[in-house]
This record gives structure tokens, C-alpha cells and sequence, in this order.
């Protein structure tokens, strides 16, 4: 055996993990922005006067200009599909028994990322979507305080 | 401070804001699963811990000798070419008595880490800036005992136990 | 190369546990700076960040997620990390980016978040552990510094009741430090040595906090610093170096990777007996000891006697040679890449006059920050003068 050469009676590998478990803080837009959503069923944005943008999510500060953000807005149920893709096979690479659609949903000029309850041939971007809402008693203030988005009919 | 600044920003939060809800928050686990490739130099290290010995790696060029081996040698940058057989005796280099687990829980009874600085490996001096030594733990010693310079040697897991890893060794344990 | 100014700087309070986004203490500390030299974002050229493992915030690309907070929209935008030591290397980094003539003005922003880690950041830190030959064996991050600490005060004779003088005076140094986390103005050794041990000979108050927070500055071009301010602070020397990645390899006596990156920063600025001609030290102070340690590798003490410089009054604020005047991390805080800025920012207000309550007195012209890291083994320095 050369030195080079691995002993054929080494171990190949070593096997181990990082215990890695985070808690998240929402932060000073991200409290006001969840808590609109969970007591008041509204999906917040915030505009900066001065680069004329809105952030959707609500964020505290403009990340052109830097410039705080006090302008806050209820920015409705309803926005534009920007984008979306129709899932057939789950995280782990296995086939999803109904395919699953995730989109992209434009409000001001942000947007959320959600899943998208339709039949996917209907749907066409630029469309309208509405979130819909869980009930007031079970939202807990996280993303998921949205069900889905659905094709609006005004 | 400068003048212009009268106020610092910075919310600081409290358990007690967590426990009674003040603050939203999310939980998150990451899963992070590995297998490390255990490699050439380090394969063979846990292929001699579970034969019952400790390898060393000589560099040919500048002749140290170190611990944990490897592949090249970071001070002359020549390949290392050479393993060879430690005693399973050394001298304390260090040491601690740790009351606190990793996270950060109390124990009662120290552990004891301790640099060894292993027999038979390249020793610290006015010319040298590298030594043998490895991170393990005494045992079979009374805490208040333990001193630097104490020679001590390697109480390894009965062979049939043995799976090709540092716990092999299970303790060093004073020479008496 | 040009010469290069900090111009502004800005900082959030360290705290246990902030209420912020890593985003947003990045903003915070990223506007005060601004508006400390009246810049706005389309002033700046370029960013420069600095934030620890991404393990801390579970984040991959925890730089370029945090980015938007820091300014990084549409910018040349780098992220360095090296550990402990990245708070005093970001700087180092900005430093070239507009000494090499790239760049007139860029902001460095240095951020951490160690909170968010659930249930305490010290795992995260297991990662700097060998995983095969070392993390079998159960460690934690107090091993190293209490196998380092012991090491070192055995082969010196030192006492815990003397390394303690230097908990005590970081510490009420922070008393008088708006941001601090830990400042206690009347603290005494008998407090440090009798807090709960940790892993002996390292006990509770020998240790700097967990912390969030976030630190900025500004860094220009020597023809815009003179037309923004008539009291710029040059960055006169950086160095950096490392040590074998085999800490047990190591001589844990002396930090000489601290040595050749001091070294390299004097012989840039010109210095030859940093004892006379530093005015102002701020050495990286996770640990009590560590600070000795360092002031031995910065060359401001001979080795196994930089406790004399405590033991004299000399380390006091108004001692020959100031030692962290901001508090340290021992008072400050240690939000990891933001503590070592945080030095920084220090020397930028102490230079200029500008540290209100925490004022050196007699005009210090010159001082040195440095910090420590990766796997225990980089040395990160930069002198700064006026």
C-alpha cells in the first residue's frame, strides 16, 4: 500500500449533524406586518416617497434609498399573478398524487410566494389572485395565515 | 460619542416577551445529516484506533511529526510519506475542568478535556512552533490532581468494541 | 495605493436578544453611519459586509440575505468572513477596495444576530471542532479557551485574581458606553472571581455576552475624505495571518499569527515601537485573558507581562496606554463580526475627539484594533491615526 492509497480497512465515512434549530424574530416591519395580517385580515406594504416604490411584505427601511419607511398601506386581497409552476413531485423527488401549484403573486412592487389553488389550464399570468384567508380564531401570524391565492373574479 | 447621536437604536427582548406572546416569532429546524469522507490521512488514523494504536505522520523533508495525520505538510508543503506508531503515552499540555455541557446545561462532576501532547511526536521549543498533541479527555483522576507536565496514558475500549473512532480511547488516565 | 479615510460610523446597542432582523440592525447601523458624514446611498460606491457562520441564522448566504439592509442593492457588494476576526477584517477589505483606486467611498457594514440560534448559540459553534477526531468527544466552545487560558497562565504564573482586573476594568470602561450590554461601573474582582465556573479556570465574568447587533462605517478616498470632513481618521496599517488550522498542534502560549498580522500593519504605518507610538490599543477581548494575550501578540507588552499594564493603571482611560476604552466585548457586547467593527468605530470617535464620556484624554493621535478567529487561529489588525 502506498500512502496515497486509502487502507481498505479505514471507515469511509463519518457520519454526524449540526443541531441546528433557529427562532425567528419577525423584526420591527415583520411584527407589525404579521399582526395586521393575523387581527385585521390585511396584507401591508410600505412606499418610500422617495424611489416612488411599495415593498410587499411591509419592510421597515428602503433598501434603495436606505430611507426609513412610514408610509404604510393596506394593500387589499387581491394582486396580479406574476409567475407560477405546477409541482409533480414532492421535496424529495416522489410523485405527488395532485399536483401542486406554487405562484408568485405581485402587490405593489413586491409580492408573495404562496400556493395557488386553480386548475392550472386556467391559469394565465397577469390574471387577478386573491389570498384567502384562514379564519380569525386559527391565524397565528406566519405566512401560513394565508391558505392560498384563487383566480378573482371582480 | 458623536454629538449628532442622541439616540442608540436596538430592541432588546426578554424570554418573558416570548413566553407571554409579545413578540411573534417562528421556529425552524434545519436538517443537517452528514457523512463526512473520512479521507486517506484520517481514514488511517481510525483504521489504527481500532487495531488499538495511536498513528502519527512523519514529514520526510523536515521530519516533524505530528498527530492527527495528514496528507502534506503545512509548514514545508512537502507530502507527509510516513505513518508511524505512537506510544499510547503523553504529557498533559493543558487542561480544563468544564461544568457546562455544550449547550450550555450545568453537570456536576467536571469533564476534563486536555491537550496531550503525545510520545514520540514534535515537541514545542525556541525553534519549533509545532507539536503532537491531541484534544481528549482524563479520567480515573481526582480533578483537583490534574496538573500541566502530568504524564499520562490512553485506557482504550476493549478491542471487540472498538469501531474505528477517537472514543476507541475512551480516557487518558495518570501514570502512576 | 491611496489613502484612505473612515469618514463616519455608526452602531446599534449590543443586547441579548433583539427584537431586529439581521436586515434590519444592518440598516440601522448602515443609516447612522450615513448620516454621521451626511452621505446618502448614492453616495456609495460600494459595499463591504461582514457576518459570521450562517449556522447563527440558519440562513444560507446569510451576506447576501442581510445585503439589502447593508446597502448592497445594485452595489459591487462583498462578504467576507473569517470568524471572530471578521469584524476587523471587513474594514481591511473596504480598505483595499479603495486604496487599489477601485473605489472613492464604501460603506462596511458588520452585522450579527446570535439569538436567533435556539436554544443557545454556543452549538453552533461545535462546527469549529474537528468532526471526526474531535466532535465525537462531546466538546464545547469554553474548552478551547479554558485549555488556551489555563495553558497560558500556567506557563506565565499568573493569577486569576489579576486576570480578572481586566473583566473589571472592560467592564466599567462599558458603564460609560451608550450601546453596551454588560457595563457595570462598579464591578470589582471579587464579582469575577465569584461567578459560577464555566469550564475552569474560565468563569462566568470572564466571558463576553451572546449578542445582537450591528456596526457601520464609512470609508473614502483621500481627495473626498478632505472634502467631507476636516477630522478624517486615515487607516494607516492592515494585516492579517493564520495560524495551522491543528490548534493542538499549536503553541497555545503565544498568539504569533496575531504577531505577523501586527507587523505587517506597523510596518505599513511606519511604526517601530508600537509600545511609544500607539496612543490607544483596543485588542480583542472575548475572554479576559484573551486581551493579554493579544496586547502580547500586538508587540504592546513582552510576552507573559501585558497584566502589568493592568496591574500599574496604565490599560486605564486615563492611563499611558488607554486599553479598550469602549468597554471591549467583556463590556460592549460580542455580536461576533459587529464586535470587532465595533473597535473600529471606537478608534474613529476616540481619534476625533468625539467618544463623549469614554474620552481619552490628551489628544490620542493613533491607535490599534484587532480581532480574533476562524479556527482560533487569524490574526486581523488595523491602525488607525489622525
Amino acid at each position: 500500500m502506498t500512502f496515497l492509497e486509502r487502507d481498505p480497512l479505514a471507515p469511509q465515512a463519518w457520519f454526524g449533524n449540526l443541531p441546528a434549530a433557529h427562532r425567528y424574530t419577525y423584526g420591527l416591519a415583520g411584527e407589525r406586518f404579521f399582526r395586521a395580517l393575523k387581527d385585521e385580515g390585511k396584507i401591508l406594504g410600505s412606499y418610500c416617497p422617495k424611489c416612488d416604490r411599495t415593498y410587499v411584505p411591509a419592510t421597515a427601511f428602503c433598501e434603495r434609498c436606505l430611507g426609513e419607511l412610514t408610509d404604510w398601506r393596506d394593500m387589499g386581497l387581491v394582486g396580479e399573478l406574476h409567475t407560477f409552476t405546477v409541482l409533480y413531485v414532492d421535496v424529495e423527488g416522489r410523485p405527488l398524487e395532485t399536483p401542486q401549484i406554487v405562484g408568485l403573486v405581485s402587490f405593489g412592487d413586491g409580492g408573495i410566494v404562496h400556493f395557488l389553488h386553480a386548475d392550472p389550464e386556467s391559469l394565465v399570468i397577469g390574471m387577478p389572485m386573491r389570498a384567502v384567508l384562514k379564519p380569525p380564531h386559527e391565524r397565528q401570524g406566519s405566512i401560513l395565515d394565508i391558505q392560498y391565492f384563487e383566480p378573482f373574479q371582480a | 460619542m458623536t454629538v449628532r447621536f442622541k439616540q442608540f437604536p436596538g430592541v432588546s427582548l426578554s424570554e418573558e416577551d416570548f413566553r407571554q406572546g409579545k413578540v411573534l416569532y417562528q421556529m425552524d429546524e434545519l436538517k443537517a445529516e452528514y457523512a463526512w469522507d473520512s479521507g486517506i490521512a484520517i481514514g488511517a488514523y481510525l483504521a489504527g484506533l481500532k487495531r488499538g494504536v495511536i498513528l502519527g505522520v512523519r514529514c520526510s523533508h523536515c521530519r516533524k511529526v505530528v498527530v492527527p495525520p495528514r496528507t502534506v505538510c503545512e509548514w514545508c508543503f512537502r507530502p507527509m510519506e510516513e505513518y508511524v506508531e505512537l506510544p499510547d503515552t503523553g504529557t498533559v499540555n493543558t487542561f480544563s475542568l468544564c461544568y457546562i455541557t455544550w449547550d450550555m446545561r450545568r453537570i456536576s462532576e467536571p469533564e476534563i478535556p486536555a491537550v496531550i501532547h503525545l510520545d514520540g511526536t514534535s515537541e514545542l521549543g525556541p525553534s519549533s512552533v509545532i507539536m503532537g498533541g491531541i484534544l481528549h479527555k482524563l479520567g480515573e483522576v481526582d480533578p483537583k490532581e490534574v496538573h500541566i507536565g502530568m504524564r499520562v496514558q490512553a485506557v482504550w475500549k476493549p478491542a471487540a468494541e472498538r469501531t474505528g473512532a477517537i472514543t476507541d480511547i475512551l480516557y487518558f488516565k495518570p501514570i502512576r | 495605493m491611496r489613502k484612505v479615510a473612515v469618514i463616519g460610523a455608526g452602531m446599534t446597542r449590543f443586547v441579548r436578544r433583539a427584537l431586529e432582523t439581521p436586515k434590519e440592525l444592518s440598516w440601522e447601523a448602515a443609516r447612522m453611519a450615513l448620516e454621521s458624514c451626511e452621505l446618502t446611498m448614492d453616495d456609495i460606491d460600494a459595499v463591504c459586509f461582514g457576518t459570521a457562520p450562517d449556522a447563527f441564522d440558519g440562513v444560507h448566504m446569510n451576506g447576501e440575505y442581510a445585503s439589502d439592509g447593508a446597502g448592497g442593492w445594485r452595489k459591487p457588494f462583498m462578504r467576507s468572513y473569517v470568524g471572530g476576526g471578521t469584524g476587523i477584517f471587513v474594514p481591511i477589505q473596504g480598505w483595499y477596495h479603495v486604496a487599489s483606486g477601485m473605489f472613492d467611498v464604501v460603506l462596511v457594514v458588520a452585522e450579527e444576530k446570535m439569538s436567533s440560534y435556539y436554544p443557545h448559540a454556543q452549538a453552533a459553534f461545535l462546527t469549529i471542532f474537528d468532526h471526526t477526531t474531535e466532535r465525537p468527544l462531546g466538546p464545547n466552545l469554553l474548552w478551547i479557551f479554558a485549555l488556551e487560558m489555563n495553558r497560558y497562565m500556567s506557563t506565565y504564573g499568573l493569577k486569576k485574581e489579576d486576570i480578572a482586573r481586566v473583566a473589571v476594568l472592560h467592564k466599567r470602561n462599558a458603564a460609560a458606553h451608550p450601546c453596551a450590554l454588560l457595563g457595570d461601573a462598579n464591578i470589582t474582582v471579587e464579582d469575577v472571581l465569584n461567578s459560577e465556573v464555566l469550564a475552569w479556570p474560565v468563569q462566568r465574568l470572564d466571558v463576553s455576552p451572546v449578542s445582537d447587533g450591528a456596526v457601520a462605517i464609512v470609508l473614502a478616498a483621500e481627495h473626498v475624505a478632505k472634502r467631507l470632513t476636516d477630522k478624517p481618521v486615515w487607516i494607516e496599517g492592515v494585516g492579517w495571518h493564520l495560524d495551522t488550522a491543528y490548534w493542538t498542534n499549536r503553541d497555545l502560549v503565544y498568539p504569533r499569527y496575531v504577531e505577523y498580522a501586527a507587523r505587517m500593519a506597523y510596518e505599513m504605518a511606519g511604526i517601530k515601537e508600537p509600545r511609544k507610538e500607539i496612543h490607544i490599543a483596543e485588542p480583542y477581548d472575548p475572554f479576559d485573558y484573551k486581551a493579554l494575550h493579544h496586547l502580547e501578540g500586538l508587540q504592546l507588552a513582552p510576552r507573559g507581562r501585558a497584566i502589568e499594564l493592568y496591574l500599574d493603571g496604565t490599560a486605564e482611560r486615563d492611563g499611558d496606554l488607554p486599553i479598550c476604552p469602549s468597554g471591549g466585548l467583556l463590556g460592549v457586547g460580542n455580536p461576533i463580526a459587529a464586535a470587532g467593527l465595533m473597535k473600529i468605530a471606537e478608534l474613529f470617535w476616540q481619534l476625533r475627539g468625539e467618544a463623549g464620556e469614554r474620552q481619552v484624554p490628551g489628544n490620542p493621535r493613533r491607535g490599534v484594533a484587532q480581532a480574533w478567529g476562524d479556527l482560533m487561529q487569524v490574526g486581523t489588525v488595523v491602525v488607525m491615526g489622525r
